[in-house]
């Protein structure tokens, strides 16, 4: 090996071949868990939207509603954030 | 009854006809009966690569159509008795294939045919999906490449939720990795994605790594399947994957580094 290979290699010692590994296994991982949503979901959501809406103020983009698939239980969860103005007052 | 295998992956110039034809040469070669479609509407190639440009008369669409019957545009490969190339229409039209034809036409290739070999086009339009929805097996085909292998999940979400198989509740398709234009060195310096990140990305039985050879270019300027050339490297691993396909247990060939020997470890090279 010359001097020159030896710099080459010191300096490329993390391939590029990583990082694509883990670029891919993210965006694998993103597009699955996306392709895996039923697709009553986006429905479901508005729905739950409007009867919350009956009770108390929420920010539409502060609601989510997923779907996590496990081995033995799908768990559906749903997420909304009441900020302070919103929760009226006791 | 015939096994309808699909050859797909969503992206373009990965290898699918250099495969299609490889594999329904190695199908016919062990002495299955084999059809090979070429489903690329616009753009036929299947054609050049299997050397039978210029015998085409009719094509899948005149079938279709019922300009023409199966046997006058069945073209039968001239090394092999059982095996026969159904070339694409170079029409325009792109709803020149309907999921009724289609489907005929496999139906009656079905009974005189152990094997359909269907070459999908690149993209998601409708001779992919055509190609895929009859499917019964589906060879992936990926280089160890970023977008080649976020096509081939994207297909793999296809295959699940938009063929027969899938809207009939039955058995889902088989599914096949077979990675192509392999470089053991650019694995072994870090610059490529090796076999088990491919795998390890896209959770598929591996049925064959094609090595990055001259010999595949060598093959399709002269129309003929590079499973035909013995010597080479890729053509060799194209028999492999036949095998493998066929149930046979065979080691990975052409996945490591050659072993280096004394000398060209003292001289480099």
């Amino acid at each position: 090996m010359g001097l020159l290979d030896y710099f080459r290699a010191s300096r490329s010692k993390k391939g590029s071949a990583v990082v694509a590994r883990e670029r891919l296994q993210i965006l694998v991982a993103h597009d699955r868990a996306e392709r895996d949503r039923p697709s009553y979901l986006p429905k479901l959501q508005e729905e739950l939207i409007a009867v919350i809406s009956k009770y108390v103020k929420i920010d539409r983009s502060k609601v989510s509603v997923n779907l996590e698939r496990g081995d033995r239980q799908d768990i559906l969860e749903l997420n909304i954030v009441l900020s302070e103005d919103t929760v009226p007052s006791r | 009854m015939a096994r309808i295998i699909v050859v797909t992956s969503g992206k373009g110039g990965v290898g699918k006809t250099t495969t299609s034809a490889a594999f329904s040469m190695g199908l016919a070669r062990r002495g299955y009966r084999t059809a090979v479609i070429d489903f690329d509407v616009g753009l036929r190639n299947l054609d050049l690569v299997m050397g039978c440009e210029r015998r085409v008369v009719y094509d899948f669409v005149n079938v279709i159509n019922g300009e023409a019957n199966l046997n006058q545009a069945l073209i039968r490969d001239k090394r092999s008795d059982n095996l026969y190339v159904l070339p694409a229409s170079q029409t325009r039209d792109k709803e020149a294939l309907t999921r009724e034809g289609v489907g005929r036409v496999l139906e009656e290739l079905a009974q005189t045919f152990d094997y359909v070999v269907c070459d999908s086009p690149a993209g998601i339009e409708r001779g992919a999906t055509m190609a895929m929805y009859y499917a019964d097996d589906a060879l992936v085909v990926t280089n160890p490449e970023v977008s080649s292998v976020r096509d081939s999940d994207r297909m793999l979400g296809i295959l699940a939720s938009k063929s027969r198989r899938a809207e009939n509740n039955e058995e889902p398709i088989r599914e096949f990795l077979l990675l192509t234009r392999y470089s053991p060195e650019r694995v072994h310096k870090g610059e490529m994605l090796s076999v088990k990140d491919v795998q390890d990305i896209l959770s598929l039985d591996l049925l064959g790594v094609i090595p990055e050879s001259p010999a595949v270019l060598n093959a399709s300027n002269s129309g003929v399947p590079v499973i035909l050339d013995d010597h080479s490297d890729a053509g060799q691993a194209y028999q492999d994957m036949v095998g493998r396909y066929l149930g046979e247990e065979l080691p990975h060939r052409f996945v490591d580094l050659p072993r280096k020997g004394f000398f060209s470890r003292l001289f480099g090279g």
